[in-house]
């Protein structure tokens, strides 16, 4: 009977992905931007699946990461030259995520360890990829430092510890806060569940966000039929300018 | 009330930029100057991405022009003749002046120099013309007469030409030159170029203040069309819901503003822009003699 047991404890853990599994909710998988679009919240929600007892230790912990496209960015530092301050140096970062935001159910370092997070890019800093900074700077760490600091500020880039709540080990929820400052793409949303800092499984989807209406007429025409959308502006602008002085006219009568 | 601007990707809100809008119309009616050096700085501190600022407010000064320029029309301010031959110097400057831009953009500098440019014509254009006013008001008070029409070298230029509406008989090189040298500084710059068109048509080429507005007005319908276009075309960075909110306050201000610089004596419409020029400058020197806040910046794309 104690051999059964063992083997079977060893059966589980040799197929730890199997043991648990996310079954995934969104409150929507579409953003629309529409005129007045002002940011929006998705909620996030999932149960657990599991076909055997939940394991007394360690705790299951829920990471849920959202990132829109990635593009090539620009990072200058300005110095003092002269007197003034101007751009000098310059890194390269290959590829950073438009909007990035990382949930936990518990601190991040509780929740997973360094090398899961260096296997799945889960953390902020893992989740920029910047492979070549010239030789000439030393320092090239600080300018991903930096891009995170300013990204953060404007809320693009969000670390939410501990705001995943978990019911019974079974039941997990919680909303992001998408900025009013949003571009378009597939938002890949992550769902990582971890024991002990170890990624015991994981689930991925989409949420698309869209230009809907006006906004996805004029960014079609501006990009498709440039020449037409420019002159439609100055015709916009030619009839205000006209329209205005023609109104005035009228009262000054 | 929120609006998602659909090509700057940013929510703003729509009365500030009918506010702003309405204000710098004002300006641009009463000086005959475009604007776009108040409002593009402005645009940058709301938080629309420096590209789309740019091309967009050549867009809006399109619209405030044409509206102060149906104004002073009525008036007969406009010198039509000179205005086309400014405008002539002025499209093959600005086509100039965007190779240039092209060139230090790929160096990475474009930033610094555009607010070089900004500090030292600024600087320049606001100092001369405020002494020369002050002096010119000082000079009203004692009843001296205002000198006029001084005969200096450019009177020895060939190619005459009779401005009626300016009542001058120069020569066109002069003129032509002007106009070159405003479109490089214009495309460059991301402007319509009238603060220093203004000026220039005063001191160098002698018009009488209250025609120089509307004719000046009358180049820049023409420089900031061709700007727009190109920026439409090229960088797809004109954003029409900005321009629609900036332009409805921008015609209304720019009525208003026409009426005040009507009721205003020359001397005191010189002297106010020169003060709104020398601020202007001010600010931009002093971003870049204090050590900024972030000394890093994010700028999409490789270099």
């Amino acid at each position: 009977m104690r051999s059964l047991i063992a083997a079977l404890c060893l059966s589980l853990a040799s197929l730890p992905a199997m043991a648990e599994e996310v079954v995934l909710g969104l409150s929507s998988d579409t953003v629309s931007i529409n005129t007045n679009f002002d940011g929006s919240e998705i909620l996030i929600f999932g149960a657990v699946k599991r076909e055997a007892p939940i394991p007394a230790e360690p705790p299951l912990e829920v990471i849920v990461t959202v990132a829109g496209p990635s593009e090539t960015k620009t990072v200058r530092r300005k110095e003092k030259r002269f007197g003034i301050w101007v751009n000098t140096d310059a890194v390269e970062i290959d590829s950073a995520p438009s909007f990035y935001a990382v949930s936990t159910s518990a601190p991040l370092n509780e929740a997973l360890s360094f090398t899961e997070d260096v296997r799945h890019k889960i953390s902020i800093p893992r989740a920029i990829r910047s492979v070549g900074a010239p030789a000439s700077i030393a320092d090239s760490e600080t300018f991903t430092q930096a891009l995170i600091r300013i990204k953060s500020k404007s809320n693009q880039y969000q670390l939410n510890q501990s705001t995943i709540s978990v019911d019974e080990e079974t039941l997990f929820r919680t909303a992001i806060a998408l900025p009013a400052a949003l571009t378009e793409g597939d938002y890949k949303t992550r769902i990582f569940l971890t024991r002990g800092g170890n990624v015991v499984s994981q689930y991925e989807t989409s949420i698309y966000v869209r230009k809907v209406g006006l906004e996805r007429w004029l960014f079609t025409i501006s990009r498709e039929q440039s020449f037409f959308y420019g002159l439609l502006s100055l015709a916009i602008a030619i009839a205000a300018g006209w329209g205005a002085s023609a109104v005035f006219g009228l009262l000054r009568r | 009330m929120q609006i998602y601007l659909p090509i700057a990707e940013v929510s703003v809100n729509a009365f500030l930029l009918l506010g702003l809008g309405g204000i710098v119309g004002i300006l641009s009616g009463m000086f005959g100057v475009g604007g776009g050096f108040l409002m593009t700085p402005l645009l940058f501190f709301i938080g629309i991405p420096p590209a789309v600022a740019v091309a967009t407010e050549a867009n809006q000064i399109v619209a405030s022009s044409f509206s102060g320029v149906l104004a002073h029309f009525k008036r007969k301010t406009v010198d039509l003749r000179m205005g086309t031959v400014l405008l002539i110097g002025g499209l093959f400057g600005a086509a100039l002046g965007v190779m240039v831009f092209n060139y230090l953009k790929a160096q990475g500098q474009v930033d610094l120099l555009v607010k070089l440019c900004y500090v030292v014509f600024l600087g320049v254009i606001g100092g001369l013309m405020f002494f020369e006013s002050l002096n010119a008001i000082r000079n009203v008070k004692k009843g001296k007469a205002p000198k006029r029409k001084k005969h200096n070298w450019i009177h020895g230029l060939p190619l005459k030409m009779r401005f009626r509406v300016s009542g001058l008989y120069i020569s066109v090189i002069p003129p032509l030159i002007v106009g070159v040298a405003v479109g490089i500084l214009a495309a460059i710059m991301g402007v319509g170029g009238g603060f220093i068109m203004v000026p220039a048509m005063i001191y160098l080429l002698g018009m009488p203040t209250k025609v120089v507005v509307g004719t000046s007005l009358f180049q820049i319908i023409f420089v900031t069309a061709f700007t727009t276009m190109l920026h439409a075309t090229t960088n797809y960075t004109v954003d029409i819901v900005l321009a629609v909110l900036l332009l409805l306050g921008g015609v209304v201000g720019a009525q208003i503003g026409t009426r005040i610089g009507v009721k205003m004596k020359a001397e005191q419409l010189r002297i106010l822009l020169a003060l709104m020029v020398l601020i202007v400058c001010g600010k931009l020197a002093l971003e870049l003699l204090l050590e900024p806040a972030e000394l890093y910046t994010i700028a999409a794309g490789g270099h």
